[in-house]
């Protein structure tokens, strides 16, 4: 099986792909990661080809061969024990072309998608992904809705939240209470807020977490906090009766990478079990928040020969199996050698989003890049439009699109602001409603023209101590 | 609303962040919006530019160096393949002294010039100058180049530890902050887990001096236990790191 041969002919041409992943690796969009791992093709005409055969393969093809071995991967395992073969009925017999065109079609509304999810797997996601154009990415996510929630609900129609993102690069408790209230004020927090630590130990996990959970309740905000500890972390700081509200781990599609990323599914059930047994939540019970990116597994070395979108879409059915809260890809954080330049960011950002929302996780990104990438605020400013039109469930929102702590642009408070007004989309449910009785909204939903009510603005000041 | 101008203005105080930038509409003011430009081409310029290790020469002088070039043509290359940046160009070993020598230091432009040219020189001389006793080979200046490409100049020269002083990647706050990547028996094929990392190093971050204080404490330490990495600590005395983004100080 592994040896399978794929053909396309094409103007007397003849092109030969030897290998379910070497068929996927090659139908991809150019990218330097896949370039870097040896596995692109090396011709657009060869690219090309290779979607052809792609095109002609039937979907069911997927789970008669495997890109990573079931012996060897227990992400594999998970993959093909959880299909669901009822629910995969509705398109078992098109090829992996029709299933593009089908998704296209009126036929695939939101309802029939969602009953579709646990039939598809994330080799069959990442296939059709690949004959998509942008466009299409963006109208097929666009129908495909992923409901989620904790003390706010996200994912809702019309709705667009923001993980507030108040890092700082010494953990200072001032430094992120006045980054928080500064997002606050802006209407972000709604999806969490979420500090990445600058200390990966459980006293300081414990302290950051009193300290949110502290503004949190002082203010009855209905949203989540999380500290992006590793996993370990956040099952000592639970043992430790911190007020741990969601667990976060970054993921990947192979239990190889995994492992560099010190996981198993096994910590992940038991981390999802602590912090289920907290009963947190008020309108929900989805504890998880994991963080994906292309490319995590190459710089493991543990790609297996497979292209880092199809390894990618592996990592959302990692996440799937955890009932998550939020995911989000963290797609140009990685740096150049795996995506480039903004193209490659926003193809593979598209991607991300259309590969998660049609497999049932509820997607999220972090619209960002790094200073060696070839990209600016400009193109951020056209991944975010894009997205929000794609039905994003929530984007990430540091102060000033400046994270001082991991040392990346992703959007302002204004960007996420700029969208909701732009596009008519409103925050969480709950959340607006606070926003609504602190004055941070006004009666047509829109965040106050120049500055909040200063006596609300005043009330909040203080979280900083400096009022 | 001065009240909450003033409440603002002391926020700020209290972090680097772009807290408090106002807005303009639901854009940015155009004073916020060409300061993040401002500081995004200065990084861009960073990582774009080239070391002027001619200067750094004469700068080390009398200090012997040997100039090198990694496997990498260019800089577009750079970012794509870091690999060849890990390797020396065909010919380059020849020009390494085979030694042996306790440490040897190796300049490496990587992501930031800018770093390489502000901080590396002052760096350098504040560790040798702790260094009392130990021999010192000559200074690799390394273009085009990776952190473990000091394995294989280590390896050459049979140095018991190779540092490595290397540009890092430019955020907003800092396009010069220089990094150091201490490794003890350096041989290609080390780990990450297997080096000691200084990171920081510029005008508001550790100063150079600090950096040579901890560094050569470090080196010290790797030479009696004949280890770097997860084995060893940072633990030098003296130096005190400041609060809330003030930036280190002497204790």
């Amino acid at each position: 099986m592994r040896s399978r041969r794929f053909k396309a002919i094409h103007a007397g041409e003849t092109h030969v792909f030897t290998g379910l992943a070497t068929l996927l690796a090659q139908a991809s969009p150019r990218r330097s990661g896949d370039e870097l791992a040896g596995l692109a093709a090396d011709s657009d005409t060869r690219r090309v080809a290779a979607r052809m055969a792609l095109a002609d393969l039937p979907l069911k093809c997927f789970l008669e061969d495997v890109v990573v071995p079931y012996d060897a991967d227990e992400v594999t395992r998970l993959i093909v024990d959880t299909h669901d073969e009822a629910a995969f009925t509705p398109v078992a017999t098109m090829t992996v072309g029709e299933f593009r065109e089908w998704l296209l079609s009126d036929a695939a509304d939101g309802a029939t998608l969602a009953k579709l999810a646990p039939g598809l797997t994330p080799e069959m996601v990442a296939a059709v992904s690949k004959l998509c154009r942008n466009g299409d990415l963006v109208a097929i996510a666009a129908k495909v809705r992923v409901t989620t929630a904790f003390r706010s609900t996200i994912g809702l129609p019309g709705r667009l939240a923001a993980r507030l993102q108040p890092n700082h690069p010494t953990d200072d408790p001032a430094a992120i209470a006045a980054a928080t209230l500064d997002g606050l004020v802006y209407g972000m927090g709604d999806a969490v807020i979420g500090i990445n630590p600058a200390t990966d130990n459980v006293e300081s996990c414990v302290s950051l977490l009193t300290m949110l959970d502290d503004i949190r309740t002082r203010f009855d905000i209905p949203t989540q906090s999380c500290v992006l500890a590793h996993v370990t972390t956040s099952i000592a700081a639970i043992e430790k009766r911190a007020p741990l509200d969601l667990v976060f781990q970054s993921i990947a599609g192979t239990e190889a990478a995994n492992a560099g990323f010190g996981v198993t599914l096994s910590i992940l059930k038991e981390a999802q079990d602590a912090a289920l047994s907290l009963k947190r939540g008020t309108v929900g019970s989805n504890v998880m928040y994991f963080e994906t990116g292309q490319g995590a597994a190459l710089s493991a070395d543990a790609h297996h020969g497979v292209d880092q979108q199809t390894i990618e879409a592996r990592a959302h059915a990692v996440a799937r199996a955890f009932s998550p809260l939020l995911v989000n890809t963290v797609v140009g954080f990685i740096g150049p050698e795996y995506l480039y330049d903004a193209k490659e960011i926003t193809r593979a950002g598209l991607e991300d989003h259309f590969c998660g929302k049609l497999l049932g996780v509820p997607m999220g990104v972090d619209v960002c890049y790094t200073n060696h990438a070839e990209a600016d605020q400009d193109d951020m400013d056209v991944l975010a439009l894009t997205l929000a039109n794609a039905g994003v469930n929530f984007l990430i929102a540091v102060p000033g699109a400046d994270d001082i702590m991991l040392n990346y642009q992703s959007l302002s408070h204004h960007d996420v602001v700029r969208l909701r007004h732009l596009l008519g989309l409103r925050p969480a449910p709950e959340f607006e409603a606070w926003l609504a009785r602190m004055g941070l909204l006004d009666a047509a939903g829109r965040l106050p023209a120049l500055a909040p009510d200063p006596s609300t603005a005043r009330r909040l000041l203080a979280i900083g101590g400096a009022a | 609303m001065s009240h909450d101008a003033d409440t603002w203005e002391k926020l700020r105080r209290l972090t680097r962040a772009r807290i408090g930038l106002g807005r303009a509409g639901d854009g940015l003011p155009t004073k916020a919006l060409l300061d993040f430009q401002m500081a995004h081409a200065k990084a861009r310029d960073a990582v774009h530019g080239a070391a002027d290790f001619d200067r750094i020469a004469v700068d080390l002088a009398p200090r012997e160096v040997i100039r090198l070039a990694s496997a990498v043509p260019d800089r577009p290359t750079y970012l794509r393949r870091p690999d060849l940046g890990r390797r020396l160009a065909d010919g380059e070993a020849e020009k390494l002294p085979a030694g042996p020598c306790d440490v040897v230091f190796v300049i490496a432009d990587g992501l930031s010039a800018a770093a390489v040219d502000a901080n590396a020189v002052a760096t350098l001389e504040a560790t040798a100058r702790r260094l009392e006793g130990l021999s010192i080979g000559p200074v690799v200046l390394a273009r085009e180049a990776r952190v473990a490409l000091g394995d294989v100049v280590g390896a050459a020269m049979n140095a018991a530890v190779v540092a490595v002083l290397i540009g890092e990647r430019p955020g907003l706050t800092a396009a010069d902050s220089l990094g150091v990547y201490l490794t003890f028996h350096p041989v290609p094929g080390r780990k990450d887990a297997e080096r000691n990392c200084l990171s920081n190093i510029h005008a508001h971050g550790m100063s150079p001096d600090e950096a040579g204080h901890k560094l050569a404490w470090l080196i010290r330490e790797a030479l009696r236990l004949k280890s770097t990495g997860v084995g060893l600590k940072e633990a030098a005395p003296k130096f005190a790191v400041g609060e809330s983004g003030a930036g280190p100080r002497i204790a």
